[in-house]
C-alpha cells in the first residue's frame, strides 16, 4: 500500500473516531445528571470535535481533492467512515457513557503519547496538542468510573453491565491491518499491538479502584477502522449529515 | 419529589495570572473536592481565565459579621497615619 | 424580563415596627448612594424574596434555554457551527450556574430552586417555550433572544445586589459572542439559496413577537416595577427596554433583507424611534401559565434529566462518604 494512502487512512481513522464520539457526547448536553456535568461533557465534546477538525484539515491537504472538513464529515457514507466501533455505540445511561469514555480516553492517551514522536511532524503536533486535552478527559472519566463503580449498589451494577457490554469493542483497538503495518514501518504511527500493554496499565488500576471486574476478551473483532460498522452508525450519520444532504451545495 | 442529600456547595477562587491573588468568582456543587476542582475549571476557566483554582467548602468559610462592621472596621478609618498621604514630605526629597 | 411571573402580592416589609422602619431607611439610603448590598447585609425580607425569585427565574431561564438550541447540536450543518453551538449552550449552562450561585447567597439552595422549577412552581422566561423546527430558528434565537437578553442584562450589571451584579458582568462578557453567532447564522442564510432565505424569513416571523414579549408587560400593568426600581433591582422600564430592542434590531433585519412581521412598524422621525404594533398579551399569559407550544416538553426534558440522574448523584455522594470513612479509619 502506498504510504500516502496509509497516511490518509490513518488520519481519517483518528478524525472519525473523535468526530463520532463528539457527536455522541453532544446528545447529552442539556440532559446530564447535573448541570455541572452538562458543562463537563460539553467540554470533552468540544475538544474531540476540535481534534477531528485538525485531522480532517490535514487529511484534506494530503488528499488534494479539495474536499473540505464538512465534505469529509457530512458527505461520506457509513462504509467510508473509519471510526472505532466502540465510539458509535449508543450513550445508554451516564454510566455506559463513562465506561465508553474511559476505554477510549485510555486509548487516546497511549496513542497520542506515541504519536507525539511520529515521523510525521504535523501529526505529531496535533497529537501533542490533543494529549493535553486527553489527560483532562481521562481525569474526568476515570474519576467518574471510580465514583460509580464504588458508589452505590445500583451504580456498581449499572457500570459493571456497561463494561460487560462494551468490552467486546476493545479488541479492535489493537488489531492491525496493512495500513498499520505500513505506518509502523515508516514510524508514522505505532503498531497497534504495541499499545495494548500500556492501555491495560491505564485501565486495570481504575477498574480495580472502581471495584469492577474486567470482562474476558472475546474472539470477534469489530472492524470500524475498515468501514465495517454496527447498525448504530447509520442512524448517527443520518442525523448528523441531514442538513448537508437536504440542502446540497448550501453554505452555512 | 422526595428530598435527597445534595452535593455540597464549594466556593471557588481563581488566580487569573501568576502574580495575582486568588479571587472569589462564585460557587459550584460537587460530591468531593476533586470533582469540585473539575467543575470549577469547567465553569469558571473556559476563556483562559485562570492558572490556579482553590475550592473551599462553603460551610468552612468563616466570615465577619456585617453587624459588627463598625467594631471591626471603623477604628481603622480614623487612624490616618497608616496612609502615606498623611505625611508631608518636601517635593525635593526623592524616593519617599 | 426575569420578573415575568413575579407576584409581589403579600405584605411589603413590615415597616410598622420602629426598628424595622429605621433599618429600612438606612437600607434605602445605601441603595440611593449606589452602594452594593452583599450577602448577610441587613435587607428587607421583601427585597430578599424578590431577588431570590428574580435571580432563580433568570437561572431557570438559562437552563431551560439550553434545550431549544441543544435540539440542533446533533444536526448542525457544519463542523464549525456545531462547535460554536456546543460552546454557546455550554455557556448558557454556565450562566445558569453563576445565577444559581448568586441566589444561593440569599439562603435558598440549588436543590430547592430545582425542585420548584420541576414542580412547575417556578417560572422561567416565556421565550424558551417556543420550538426550533429549523436551523434558522437557532440563528433567530441568537440574534433576537440573546439580543433582547443583552439589552436587559447590561443595566443589571449595576443592580444593587452584589452577587447578582457580578454574575451579570460575567454573563454580559460572554453574551455578545452569542448574539454575533446568531446574527452570523442569519447572514449566511440570507446570502444563501432561496430555500435558505425562506428559512430565515420564516424563523424571524416566528420569533419576532415572542422576543418583544420577553420584556414583559407595559409599565402601566406593573405596579411592582416601582418597588424594584426603588431598590435598584430594575433600572429601566419594560417599555424602555423593548423600545430600545426594536430600534436597534429593525435596521439589522433591514440589512439582512428580511421583513419584520408587523404591518404597523414604521420609523417616527420626530420621536427618533420605531413605532410598532400591539402585542398580543393573551398569548403571553397563556405561555406563562403553561400553555405555550413547548412548556410540557421543556419541563418533561428537565424532569427526565433530573430523575434519570438521581442514581448518579447518589453514587457520587456514596463514594465521597466511603472515602471519608476510609480516611478516618486510616487516621485512627
Amino acid at each position: 500500500m502506498p504510504e500516502s494512502t496509509a497516511r490518509l487512512r490513518c488520519l481519517l481513522r483518528l478524525a472519525d473516531t473523535s468526530l463520532v464520539l463528539a457527536q455522541r457526547l453532544g446528545e447529552w448536553v442539556g440532559h446530564a445528571p447535573e448541570l455541572e456535568e452538562d458543562l463537563g461533557v460539553a467540554n470533552v465534546a468540544l475538544d474531540l470535535l476540535g481534534q477531528a477538525r485538525l485531522f480532517f484539515a490535514y487529511a484534506s491537504e494530503l488528499e488534494g481533492l479539495g474536499r473540505t472538513e464538512d465534505d469529509l464529515a457530512f458527505a461520506r457514507d457509513t462504509g467510508e467512515f473509519l471510526n472505532l466501533a466502540l465510539v458509535e455505540q449508543p450513550n445508554g445511561d451516564f454510566g455506559k457513557t463513562i465506561v465508553r469514555q474511559v476505554l477510549l480516553d485510555a486509548f487516546q492517551l497511549v496513542l497520542y503519547e506515541w504519536l507525539q514522536r511520529s515521523s510525521d511532524a504535523r501529526l505529531a503536533a496535533i497529537a501533542a496538542k490533543s494529549l493535553k486535552e486527553t489527560r483532562y478527559h481521562w481525569r474526568y472519566s476515570a474519576g467518574w468510573l471510580v465514583r460509580l463503580g464504588d458508589g452505590t449498589e445500583e451504580s456498581h451494577g449499572r457500570v459493571q453491565s456497561a463494561l460487560d457490554e462494551l468490552w467486546r469493542f476493545t479488541g479492535e483497538l489493537f488489531a492491525a491491518d496493512e495500513v498499520d503495518l505500513a505506518l509502523a514501518a515508516s514510524q508514522i504511527a505505532p503498531a497497534p499491538s504495541e499499545l495494548r500493554a500500556a492501555w491495560l496499565a491505564q485501565v486495570e488500576p481504575v477498574l480495580r479502584d472502581a471495584t469492577l471486574t474486567r470482562p474476558p476478551d472475546v474472539p470477534y473483532r469489530w472492524q470500524g477502522r475498515c468501514g465495517e460498522h454496527s447498525e448504530h452508525l447509520g442512524h448517527l450519520l443520518a442525523e448528523m449529515q441531514y442538513m448537508h444532504r437536504a440542502y446540497p451545495g448550501a453554505s452555512w | 419529589m422526595t428530598s435527597r442529600a445534595e452535593w455540597p456547595l464549594y466556593e471557588v477562587f481563581i488566580r487569573a495570572r501568576s502574580g495575582l491573588e486568588h479571587k472569589h468568582v462564585g460557587s459550584v456543587h460537587a460530591a468531593d473536592a476533586r470533582m469540585a476542582i473539575e467543575h470549577a475549571r469547567d465553569v469558571y476557566t473556559r476563556r483562559q481565565e485562570g492558572v490556579s483554582i482553590w475550592v473551599v467548602r462553603s460551610v468552612d468559610i468563616v466570615a465577619s459579621d456585617p453587624a459588627e462592621a463598625d467594631a471591626l472596621f471603623e477604628p481603622a478609618r480614623d487612624k490616618v497615619y497608616r496612609h502615606p498621604t498623611f505625611y508631608a514630605i518636601p517635593d525635593e526629597v526623592k524616593n519617599l | 424580563m426575569y420578573t415575568q411571573g413575579l407576584d409581589h402580592s403579600g405584605p411589603e416589609s413590615s415597616a410598622s415596627h420602629a426598628e424595622g422602619a429605621s433599618a429600612a431607611l438606612r437600607f434605602q439610603a445605601r441603595i440611593d448612594a449606589e452602594e452594593r448590598i452583599e450577602p448577610k447585609d441587613w435587607m428587607p425580607e421583601a427585597y430578599r424574596q424578590t431577588l431570590v425569585r428574580q435571580i432563580s427565574q433568570h437561572a431557570h431561564s438559562e437552563i431551560v434555554g439550553m434545550l431549544p438550541e441543544g435540539n440542533w447540536i446533533t444536526r448542525a450543518p457544519s463542523l464549525r457551527r456545531k462547535a460554536v453551538l456546543i460552546a454557546k449552550v455550554q455557556d448558557e449552562g454556565g450562566h445558569g450556574m453563576y445565577l444559581y450561585s448568586a441566589a444561593e447567597t440569599l439562603g435558598v439552595s440549588r436543590e430547592q430552586m430545582t425542585s420548584q422549577l420541576l414542580a412547575g412552581a417556578a417560572k422561567y422566561s416565556s421565550i424558551f417555550n417556543y420550538p426550533t423546527p429549523t436551523w434558522a430558528d437557532v440563528g433567530a434565537i441568537g440574534w433576537l433572544v440573546d439580543g433582547a437578553a443583552i439589552i436587559n442584562q447590561i443595566p443589571l450589571c449595576r443592580c444593587s445586589y452584589g452577587p447578582y451584579a457580578r454574575a451579570m458582568v460575567r454573563i454580559c462578557k460572554e453574551e455578545s459572542f452569542h448574539q454575533r453567532q446568531g446574527f452570523e447564522i442569519m447572514l449566511a442564510l440570507c446570502r444563501g439559496t432561496p430555500a435558505q432565505q425562506r428559512m430565515a424569513q420564516q424563523a424571524l416571523a416566528r420569533w419576532w413577537w415572542p422576543s418583544l414579549m420577553m420584556f414583559g408587560p407595559g409599565d402601566a400593568e406593573s405596579k411592582h416595577s416601582a418597588q424594584s426600581m426603588r431598590w435598584k433591582i430594575k433600572r429601566f422600564s419594560n417599555d424602555e427596554l423593548r423600545q430600545h430592542f426594536v430600534d436597534v434590531t429593525v435596521p439589522q433585519a433591514d440589512y439582512l433583507g428580511l421583513s419584520v412581521p408587523d404591518r404597523e412598524l414604521r420609523w417616527d422621525a420626530t420621536a427618533g424611534h420605531y413605532r410598532f404594533g400591539e402585542i398580543d398579551w393573551s398569548e403571553f399569559q397563556n405561555v406563562l401559565k403553561g400553555d405555550g407550544p413547548c412548556n410540557r416538553e421543556r419541563m418533561a426534558a428537565r424532569r427526565r434529566a433530573h430523575e434519570e440522574g438521581q442514581w448518579v448523584r447518589d453514587a457520587a455522594l456514596a463514594h465521597a462518604d466511603k472515602q471519608r470513612a476510609r480516611a478516618t479509619g486510616r487516621a485512627a
